[in-house]
């Protein structure tokens, strides 16, 4: 059995934990707030862009002579997927579940013969595939240093993902972050992203009574608003992606931290318990050998 | 006239700007165009430049906002704008503007320059 002393120790240890997991739970919730309020008010801008898009989407025929962000390259082969996790630990199971997800989604299309080329945005789900598959590996985007993500960040990483696509590094690009449920549960997607999943949108957006849309008039015409609309539609989309992972980072940070602040204390009961116990023992047997002592004289 | 129109200002961080207004004018691609109350439907690119907002009359200016490009749709509901970035004009400082506009000159940079361009002309008017 452990010495007093190391006991004593060990509940000093574990009790200054337990302070740190406390004070990480409560700087989580609070950025979780934020991070939902900012979620919150992006969403006009994307519901809005969804009607448009959904609008044109309703119009536009998809050919080989529209935008290849819709029409994509016409091949299939070579995929990029673009993986967003936190920069920061400590966050539960929210940076495996995307690194998992999008293992997954790789080695089925490695199975396939595909070609796949990974992009990070955060190092978190890094790790795993730098231990595994760096050739994969094609870019990392650091966000250390942004602490709300504006829509400068998603643009600038939508931009460096167009660019890639037309200077033809890749066929179909899919995007990896955890949609957020609620603080308990946080969903890892993904979500492709390009060629445009335009139908999907329309499906979602076109309610019966707008089935007849009056005749809009396009200016310049459809498919030069088109080919403005999709880089942006992809910016909004990261954009809302990063939101998400925000959101979802803080609250699976939250409950993770939640967690081991219980289990803090429950370890500190079992260890005051322990303590005391010895403690007693000690005592006993000390007066056990005060008494025989005594009785031997 | 009692018949106002509904317009939204949104940028992908927030909804910038909501209300019932008189007349619009927007700077689109293909020229500047105003937006009444029962317009017909109709969607279009923004240039960067000024939008004016007429609020109760549509001969009194009311505010003027730039924006850096983006979309306007028109539909039964009322107007909608879709912009990156917007700035009401009065917030726009020219001295700055000026430096900028040198700046981007200077490197090359030919958004930059269309763009703040586009901010200077709208201080100016």
């Amino acid at each position: 059995m452990a010495s007093l002393k190391a006991l004593k120790n060990r509940i000093t240890s574990v009790k200054s934990t337990q302070k740190i997991t406390k004070a990480m739970k409560m700087v989580a919730a609070a950025k979780l707030r934020r991070a939902q309020e900012a979620a919150e008010a992006a969403r006009p801008y994307s519901e809005r862009m969804a009607a448009v898009m959904a609008s044109l989407g309703a119009t536009v025929q998809v050919g080989p002579e529209s935008p290849r962000l819709l029409a994509g390259t016409g091949k299939d082969q070579v995929h990029l997927l673009v993986i967003a996790s936190s920069e920061r630990g400590l966050a539960g199971g929210f940076n495996t579940n995307i690194a998992r997800l999008a293992r997954k989604a790789m080695e089925a299309l490695l199975a396939e013969g595909k070609t796949v080329k990974l992009l990070f945005v955060g190092k978190k789900a890094r790790a795993p595939f730098m231990r595994t598959h760096k050739e994969l590996i094609i870019g990392y985007i650091d966000q250390t240093h942004i602490k709300n993500v504006a829509f400068a960040d998603a643009k600038l990483i939508a931009d460096a993902i167009t660019s890639r696509f037309e200077a033809g590094e890749f066929d179909v690009a899919h995007l990896f972050f955890a949609r957020f449920r609620s603080a308990l549960v946080q969903e890892p997607t993904a979500l492709q992203i390009i060629p445009a999943a335009l139908p999907a949108a329309a499906a979602v957006d076109a309610k019966p009574s707008d089935a007849a849309p009056a005749a809009v008039e396009y200016e310049p015409d459809e498919e030069a608003i088109l080919a403005e609309l999709l880089p942006r539609n992809l910016a909004v989309q990261v954009f809302r992606a990063l939101l998400e992972n925000a959101a979802s980072e803080q609250g699976s940070r939250m409950t993770a931290m939640d967690n081991a602040t219980r289990n803090a204390g429950d370890m500190i009961n079992r260890l005051t318990i322990t303590y005391n116990r010895t403690r007693q023992a000690a005592i006993t047997k000390e007066l056990i050998e005060i008494i025989s002592g005594a009785e031997a004289l | 006239m009692a018949d106002l129109l509904t317009f939204e200002l949104v940028s992908p961080e927030r909804l910038l700007s909501s209300g019932q207004v008189a007349m619009v004018v927007v700077p689109g691609a293909e020229g500047d165009f105003a937006v009444l109350p029962g317009h017909a439907p109709m969607m279009s690119t923004i240039r960067p430049g000024a939008i004016a907002i007429y609020a109760t009359d549509s001969n009194v200016l009311t505010s003027r906002i730039f924006v850096d490009g983006g979309f306007a749709e028109v539909n039964d509901k009322g107007l909608t704008i879709l912009a990156e970035r917007a700035i009401p004009v009065s917030d726009i400082d020219p001295a700055k503007t000026a430096t900028d506009l040198a700046a981007a000159r200077a490197a090359n940079d030919e958004a930059a320059i269309a763009r703040l361009e586009a901010m200077q002309a709208a201080t100016v008017n």
